[in-house]
């Protein structure tokens, strides 16, 4: 904005007297302002973001053993090989990824809605116990919820009393009468984990609505539930587009929840891209995995913004 | 019955708040337990062992000052070159500025698994040794984007004709970014150089694939998990929650403190 507007102020601050040439050069110099400002962070990103997607794009058409060496082959069979073997833990991933995604707007929304229109004075204090929990590692909690679905525990006790277990026995969620190492304790801990970047985005949105539209939709005679739905709601459009992105994405990729509250019949994408590349030492098939998850993301993400029309995302 | 169904969203929130909290909550009681075996998942007896001794774990202390290092370093590299480039983006316009913005957005529209395995192709390629600077320069790489966010935020909320009023009072350039334009983006910077900190300290998954042997402090946690954990670990998860609270009221008291006598 700065650039734009300076030429026409800066002949008219010096005195009239000056010639041209100094003036072209510095604006000349100025100019090039914002590419210095740019050059260091942005060579950061496309040496260490951009560059290893091209690296990891020629591994993953290599063929080859650790022992021989790996050649580029475009052997694109990888590809398919590896969707092959392992689209249950793909389609595993976006399950559970969807579900703690719709369970985070469900049970975020109130708490966002209470934050940002009932509270009042003890707003601070209840975003404090939002954020607050962050500052314990993501692992030790994660870990602590081993404690609280342990097998005696009782949380478990609770559900199995009231004959919640059978049902989800029933629904294939639990087994038997535990809930770690099923897939409900590993939606539970992704829930848990991506809550806070949902409910922080919907409460800037909520913010945002002006509390006059309740009252006008008070006095058209709408119901609570219908100015909800009608008012509030779309008003906050924004913000559920960007928390179901901030939770859908990283949770998709996520291996931890599923590696320390799950089982081997739990394991998602995440995991088995971490043990190709780190343990088996398989390159190729570890790199065409995780650039099948990122078009699968991609894909999603860009059709699910196009059907939720938000601009104000970027 | 109708009390209840008036205040449903306030119960249904704060519902959500005890789910949120309730883990911590446990990692706080576990802190004073005193486990038969290896593993601290159920309780015992009440002990303060693990208070009185942190650092009792091996290579718990360790793990913490190396992930305290290589949070602070990537704080502030991620910091300034986050800075420089949210006031080139918000304060000129030039080409390419599309290009630049996402490549801004692409790093956090990505698994994080997606980053860390192309990353780790780069640097066996590369032939490069993994260990701390490894795992600095991915930090830096991821948190990058975060602190652009935060601080081209607060910067687009700034009012340019300050800056100009600085220019007409003869201020040089230095002297009004120093004296004018840092004071006010120092909030966003702030706020963008905490969240780096925050998300380098706790990343285990980056970490996890360019740290070669190196151990850092969430990389301990996940190894305990597998080893037996350490009644240590809830003593500092208990330890940085307190301190995390502490802080924001504090502040929040200094905040009141100086909004009242503002008013006065």
């Amino acid at each position: 904005m700065t650039a734009t507007e300076a030429p026409p102020a800066a002949p008219a601050s010096p005195p009239p007297g000056p010639p041209d040439p100094p003036v072209r050069k510095a604006s000349a110099r100025k100019r090039l302002v914002p590419y210095w400002l740019l050059l260091p962070g942005i060579l950061w990103l496309l040496v260490f973001f951009a560059l290893p997607m091209v690296y990891q794009a020629s591994t993953s058409v290599q063929t080859g053993s650790l022992e021989e060496g790996f050649q580029v082959t475009w052997h694109f069979a990888t590809y398919w090989d590896a969707l092959q073997e392992y689209y249950p833990q793909f389609v595993r991933s976006l399950l559970y990824a969807g579900t703690a995604t719709a369970l985070c707007l469900l049970l975020g929304y109130p708490l966002a809605y209470l934050l940002a229109f009932k509270a009042g004075r003890w707003r601070h204090l209840l975003l404090v116990l939002v954020i607050a929990p962050f500052f314990t590692s993501f692992l030790i909690r994660t870990l602590a919820w081993k404690t609280i679905l342990a097998d005696g525990g009782p949380v478990v006790g609770v559900l199995n009393s009231l004959h919640v277990l059978d049902v989800t026995s029933w629904l294939g969620w639990t087994e038997g009468s535990r809930v770690l190492a099923t897939p409900m304790a590993v939606v539970c801990g992704l829930t848990y984990n991506f809550l806070p970047f949902m409910i922080l985005p919907l409460c800037t949105s909520l913010e945002r609505v002006d509390g006059r539209l309740h009252e006008a939709a008070g006095d058209l005679y709408a119901r609570p539930w219908t100015t909800f739905r009608k008012v509030t709601f779309p008003l906050s459009m924004p913000g559920v587009v960007s928390g179901t992105l901030l939770t859908f994405i990283p949770a998709s990729g996520d291996y931890v929840n599923a590696e320390l509250l799950g089982s081997t019949d739990t394991k998602m994408v995440g995991s088995v891209i971490q043990t190709q590349f780190l343990r088996v030492l398989d390159y190729p098939t570890a790199a065409a995995l995780s650039f099948i998850l990122m078009a699968v993301v991609l894909v999603t993400v860009t059709l699910y913004i196009r059907r939720a029309g938000t601009e104000d995302l970027v | 019955m109708r009390l209840l169904r008036r205040n449903l969203v306030v119960i249904a929130g704060l519902g959500t708040l005890a789910y949120l909290i309730l883990p911590n909550i446990v990692v706080m009681v576990f802190s004073f337990n005193r486990p038969k075996g290896r593993f601290n998942y159920s309780w015992q007896t009440f002990s303060l062992d693990a208070w009185k001794d942190p650092c009792g774990a091996a290579d718990l202390c360790g793990s913490l000052s190396l992930s305290l290092r290589i949070a602070a370093w990537a704080t502030l590299g991620a910091t300034v070159l986050g800075t420089m480039i949210a006031f080139a983006l918000v304060r000129y316009r030039f080409r390419a500025r599309g290009a630049v913005n996402s490549l801004i957005f692409l790093p956090m529209a990505m698994p994080e698994v997606v980053m860390a395995a192309s990353l780790l192709t780069l640097f066996l390629n590369l032939g490069a040794r993994l260990g701390f600077w490894t795992v600095l320069i991915a930090h830096i790489m991821f948190c990058l984007s975060f602190v652009v966010t935060a601080v081209k935020a607060r910067v687009m909320s700034m009012d340019p004709r300050l800056e100009e009023a600085a220019r007409d009072l003869y201020a040089g350039p230095v002297q009004t970014f120093v004296r004018v334009t840092l004071p006010i983006a120092a909030p966003g910077i702030a706020a963008g150089a905490l969240l780096a900190f925050a998300l380098s300290f706790d990343d285990f998954i980056i970490t996890n694939f360019n740290a070669g042997s190196t151990v850092t402090f969430p990389m301990y946690v996940w190894g305990s998990a597998q080893r037996g954990t350490p009644v240590q670990i809830n003593v500092i998860g208990t330890a940085m929650f307190a301190l995390a609270v502490l802080l924001v009221v504090g502040g929040q008291l200094v905040g009141n403190r100086r909004r009242k006598s503002a008013a006065r």
